[in-house]
């Protein structure tokens, strides 16, 4: 891990007490701040918590959110909700996993993109839709999708 | 009237915001600036207005002008519409398609008019970071009236008699839950308002909160002094960010104005409240689950026989847990009384319902109706029925638990009892309209899939049998299902009902039954005649 990840981890443990009922939100936090659950960052907070990498790693592992390595600048992710089920998401899947060369899980060995799917973003209306970092592009077309994608390509964070 | 102080609302919720709605805004602001508008009109930002597919939303006020799909070249004219002698901009009224008319006011456009908006009275109407447009908007009115004049058992009793029930796929009355939980022994208790939202395709309490989070933090006090207990969590997804934001503010200014905190309002009552970001996790909207989650350890829930988390919940201690829904409901059954709330609805489901109504519908948002309202009326009146001439097949409620009903069900009324009774459930408040080219296997793969992925894994029928089902019906999806594959479906789903452990389990199966029980030649179709009526399954085109 990086010094800068360091003192990030570091910085955050400082706002909380150390009570194991905080686990989650602090990793929600250091996975906020640097995009993903390093190991060094865990063993931080176990030390921090007083308890086990194990049980740490047994909650992350829980839920979908949390991620355990790096994830690209553009973390792509695709609604896969019923709304947007119905209306096409596979093929909007389909159409970003050939655009980005990745599958759903996977991250580019550059760190360029994440594809990830998601249960709802709730933006049903404007199904389908995707989120690329925080930003929801709602109803897509595999046309749509080739548009946004290229408009990631010009090397602009939009984080 | 050109003199008429005008005000313009800008809907800043999650959906008109990915539709550029922040921009607008602000070119909205340095337009009126630049034209210096003073006294005739000024700007509020709002949360969720409902109608998101037609987002950007514009609202002016008192007249309840209604601009929809609003783009930034579109600003200038809606700014000369609001000097004196300005014409209203037409063509970016909402355009009825039956009168073939444009419609001026948004009272008067069927998406809207056949609602009753209750819960979300103040969505799209305040600005949702300002407590002082809840105040006039006659927020914080019922706490000071139920920590002053009404004893807890009063409180309880209103809400019982009120008929308000929750949430969860039982539908329970919420006075009952509150009184169970007030009788449990214990100094300390809690009060957790669910905003878990995992259901796909329902975003109503992501809704609420974006646009009038006072009116759940005002339930929520309420809920803590009739059962007692001093400390509050708002469990939300950590996917709506906005809400989260927007919630964290409003429990800042609610301290600061002493509807927080210590001794609320000089009454003696102490009562905080805390948001708790959930990291994803489905079967979390059990509540010994999100109780575990929120104790930060994996949220599975806890096998039986167990007490009740009324009895024993957050970290032991009785704890309330209702719906976002479910608490904004209350302030308005404190002012109005039960009777009010009571005279709403059907015998026996009270008030409204909120839907997200999404699919293969013409207009999509979120819409609040009374209790037993037709289906028709919702698909129809409300949603415009569907668009490019397709015919209607099923409507999905209920999300994952619940299950789809038939167009021949059109006309049965929309409450509690009668959607349990056709299969399905009202839950967490997804409507998702379906059309002809919608295959119902498909569709009961699509959330096999979502349970399968969701099953905590704890118990064996809930591991396994979402498996099992999801790998038949993906089998039939793919032209590899066999004869007998639809009773197995039947007989499997049925175990699974019966012996899963929590919620998630015995509902897992609501979406193959409902669509063998109401669609089963489709399922035939596939595998006897070797045909998808839909066309949507690949492997038979």
């Amino acid at each position: 891990m990086e010094e800068l990840q360091e003192e990030r981890v570091r910085q955050i443990l400082s706002s909380y007490e150390s009570e194991p009922g905080r686990l989650v939100p602090i990793l929600l936090d250091v996975q906020t701040s640097i995009g993903y659950l390093p190991e060094e960052g865990v063993q931080m907070v176990a030390r921090f918590l007083n308890i086990g990498v194990g049980q740490i790693y047994s909650v992350a592992s829980f839920y979908s959110r949390f991620q355990l390595t790096p994830v690209g600048r553009h973390r792509v992710t695709v609604c896969r909700g019923t709304a947007c089920h119905i209306r096409g998401a596979p093929q909007i899947l389909g159409e970003i996993e050939k655009g980005v060369g990745l599958k759903e899980g996977e991250t580019s060995s550059d760190l360029e993109y994440t594809l990830e799917t998601v249960a709802c973003i709730g933006c049903c209306a404007l199904a389908p839709c995707i989120k690329i970092n925080a930003d929801v592009h709602g109803e897509l077309t595999p046309r749509r999708v080739k548009e946004v994608l290229l408009s990631l390509g010009g090397g602009e964070t939009d984080a | 009237m050109p003199d008429k102080q005008r005000t313009v609302l800008v809907c800043q919720g999650t959906g008109c915001i990915s539709g550029g709605a922040e921009r607008l805004y602000s070119a909205l602001e340095a337009e009126m600036a630049r034209l210096n508008l003073g006294e005739l009109a000024w700007m509020k930002y709002t949360g969720c207005h409902g109608f998101c597919q037609r987002g950007p939303l514009v609202v002016i006020e008192p007249d309840g002008i209604f601009y929809s799909k609003v783009k930034l070249d579109d600003v200038p004219d809606i700014v000369q519409s609001l000097l004196p002698g300005g014409r209203t901009v037409e063509r970016l009224l909402y355009h009825d398609s039956v009168i073939d008319r444009p419609i001026f006011h948004y009272r008067d456009i069927p998406f809207y008019y056949k609602q009753q908006r209750l819960v979300l009275r103040n969505c799209g109407n305040i600005n949702p970071e300002d407590i002082g447009d809840y105040l006039a908007a006659g927020g914080y009115q019922a706490l000071p009236g139920a920590l002053a004049g009404m004893t807890p058992e009063r409180i309880i009793d209103e809400v019982e008699r009120s008929g308000l029930r929750g949430l969860g796929g039982a539908g329970f009355p919420t006075g009952r839950k509150w009184d169970a939980c007030r009788r449990a022994p214990g100094d300390e208790k809690y009060v957790i308002c669910n905003g878990d939202e995992g259901d796909p395709g329902a975003f109503q309490d992501r809704s609420v909160l974006e646009g009038d989070p006072h009116s759940v933090l005002e339930g929520m006090i309420i809920a803590g002094y009739a059962v007692g207990a001093n400390r509050g969590f708002v469990y939300v997804r950590a996917e709506y960010p906005l809400a989260i934001r927007r919630l964290g503010v409003a429990i800042t200014q609610a301290r600061e104005r002493g509807y927080l905190g210590r001794n609320i309002l000089g009454s003696g009552f102490d009562f905080d409240v805390e948001i708790f970001q959930g990291a994803g996790a489905f079967v979390c909207g059990e509540s010994t689950a999100m109780v575990l989650s929120i104790e930060g350890r994996r949220g599975m829930p806890k096998p039986l026989p167990r007490p009740r988390t009324t009895e024993a919940g957050l970290w032991g201690k009785p704890t309330l847990l209702n719906n976002i829904k479910t608490f904004a409901n209350i302030p308005l059954i404190i002012n109005r009384g039960a009777g009010w709330f009571a005279s709403r609805g059907t015998e026996n489901s009270k008030g409204t319902a909120i839907f997200s109504l999404t699919g293969k519908v013409v207009n999509s948002g979120l819409i609040e109706v009374p209790m037993g309202i037709r289906l028709r009326e919702i698909v129809y009146d409300i949603g415009g029925g569907i668009p490019d001439g397709r015919a209607f097949k099923a409507v999905q409620t209920g999300g994952p638990s619940g299950g789809c009903l038939p167009v021949e069900l059109v006309n049965m009324p929309v409450d509690f009892d009668s959607l349990t009774a056709a299969g399905s459930m009202m839950g967490s408040g997804g409507m998702v309209v379906m059309d002809q080219d919608t295959c119902m296997v498909d569709v009961a793969r699509y959330f096999l899939d979502f349970t399968r992925r969701e099953s905590c894994g704890q118990c064996m029928p809930c591991r396994v049998g979402t498996k099992q089902m999801f790998d038949i019906l993906d089998s039939i999806t793919k032209r590899e299902g066999k004869p007998g594959d639809i009773e197995l479906l039947e007989e499997l789903g049925t175990a699974v009902a019966r012996t899963s452990l929590c919620g998630l389990g015995q509902t897992a199966a609501n979406p193959v039954l409902s669509t063998i029980r109401y669609f089963r030649e489709e399922y035939e179709a596939h595998i006897y005649d070797d045909y998808c009526p839909a066309g949507v399954c690949q492997a038979y085109l």
